[in-house]
């Protein structure tokens, strides 16, 4: 499955496509598809039929507005909540993961953990906040109150798994991550995504 | 609706007495947590004494604080756990809590309009810790659906 779906990106257009639809915090339709990167519709419907069979892409459908004899739903295009990783050689750092995470439950570790990942964070500062939260795949958005939402948790399974440990350790690396500056970070969880929020420290009431 | 509520019991062993030091910032966030769960989506009950929350009882053991709750649904109650402000203090717990070495919480289901005993609930823990999740007694990650209402109850479930 997971070499299918890499396979499947190879081709520059569909690649295009594909990073379109996850890119959008909304289900797309392919219309958007076809205005946004300037492909005709029955190539946009080629390549999200081929992105949602190899997994990658889900439909959704939106309710029409109107009653009964509005028309068919729209229907609609998201990024998959599958997650692929391919790994060669084969590695299973997930397995680790759980192990550790096991383990520092089991000893009552967190607070080490946190700041082992505050420590990792400083590390990883460096330039702009949001081009770092970019580049490690938080896929930052800011609110109209300039507040930073993360749509994406890196961590995710592990989140499922070890909500209070991965939620905290995520934290601590990400106050690292923002430092002394203009930011801070805090939990805020809402329904989806990061439960971390940047905000902008003069935005602070 | 399923005819079923979900009931949960959680313990904790104090790392401290709770009128100490290192308990005051969880003695001050209690109301405040307890508020947010009262008005959280499926909330149903809790329990507690005249004092507005149940840290006083100990029924298991002296340094064991209990909490039993019930809600609509697990996802109602894992919403409230980990996807609202109630997650601040779980992440903290090890400030407050020391590790329970064995499960600390169990789920189960129970008649919706019903409240669950704290014996009942001790005895959904052990069942867990002897037989790992099982329908009559599981937790977030190994959870298990209600019973079908249309297949009779056998007696004394």
């Amino acid at each position: 499955m997971s070499f299918e779906a890499f396979g499947s990106l190879r081709e520059p257009v569909r690649r295009a496509v594909y990073e379109h639809v996850a890119a959008s915090p909304q289900p797309v339709s392919r219309n958007a598809v076809v205005e946004a990167l300037g492909i005709g519709r029955t190539l946009a419907a080629f390549h999200l039929d081929k992105l949602v069979d190899s997994g990658l892409l889900e439909t959704a459908y939106a309710p029409r507005a109107g009653g009964p004899g509005a028309g068919r739903p729209a229907k609609l295009y998201r990024r998959s909540a599958a997650e692929y990783t391919l790994a060669l050689p084969p590695r299973d750092y997930r397995l680790l993961a759980d192990v550790l995470s096991a383990a520092v439950q089991q000893a009552g570790a967190e607070p080490a953990a946190y700041a082992a990942a505050r420590e990792q964070g400083e590390r990883l500062a460096g330039g702009e906040v949001v081009e770092r939260l970019t580049a490690l795949g938080y896929e930052p958005a800011e609110d109209t109150d300039g507040t930073v939402r993360l749509r994406n948790c890196p961590f995710h399974a592990m989140a499922q798994a070890y909500p209070p440990l991965v939620c905290g350790l995520n934290l601590a690396l990400l106050e690292g991550l923002v430092g002394d500056g203009g930011h801070v970070a805090r939990l805020d969880p809402g329904p989806t995504g990061c439960c971390v929020t940047i905000a902008c420290k003069n935005n602070i009431h | 609706m399923t005819g079923y509520h979900l009931a949960q019991l959680n313990l904790a062993r104090l790392r401290a007495p709770l009128e100490s030091p290192e308990l005051a910032d969880f003695v001050a966030l209690l109301p405040e947590i307890n508020e947010l769960a009262e008005r959280s989506p499926g909330y149903i009950w809790r329990l507690q004494d005249e004092s507005g929350d149940a840290t006083a009882l100990r029924p298991f053991e002296a340094d064991v604080i209990v909490n039993l709750t019930v809600w609509e649904s697990v996802e109602s109650l894992h919403g409230f756990t980990y996807r609202s402000g109630h997650l601040e203090p779980m992440r903290r717990r090890r400030d407050w809590f020391a590790p329970f070495g064995g499960p600390h919480q169990v789920l189960w289901w129970i008649p919706a309009g019903t409240i669950p005993t704290v014996a009942e609930a001790g005895d959904r823990l052990a069942l867990l810790a002897r037989r790992g999740s099982s329908p009559e007694a599981f937790t977030f990650r190994e959870p298990h659906p209600a019973p079908d209402p249309a297949v009779a109850a056998p007696a004394g479930a």
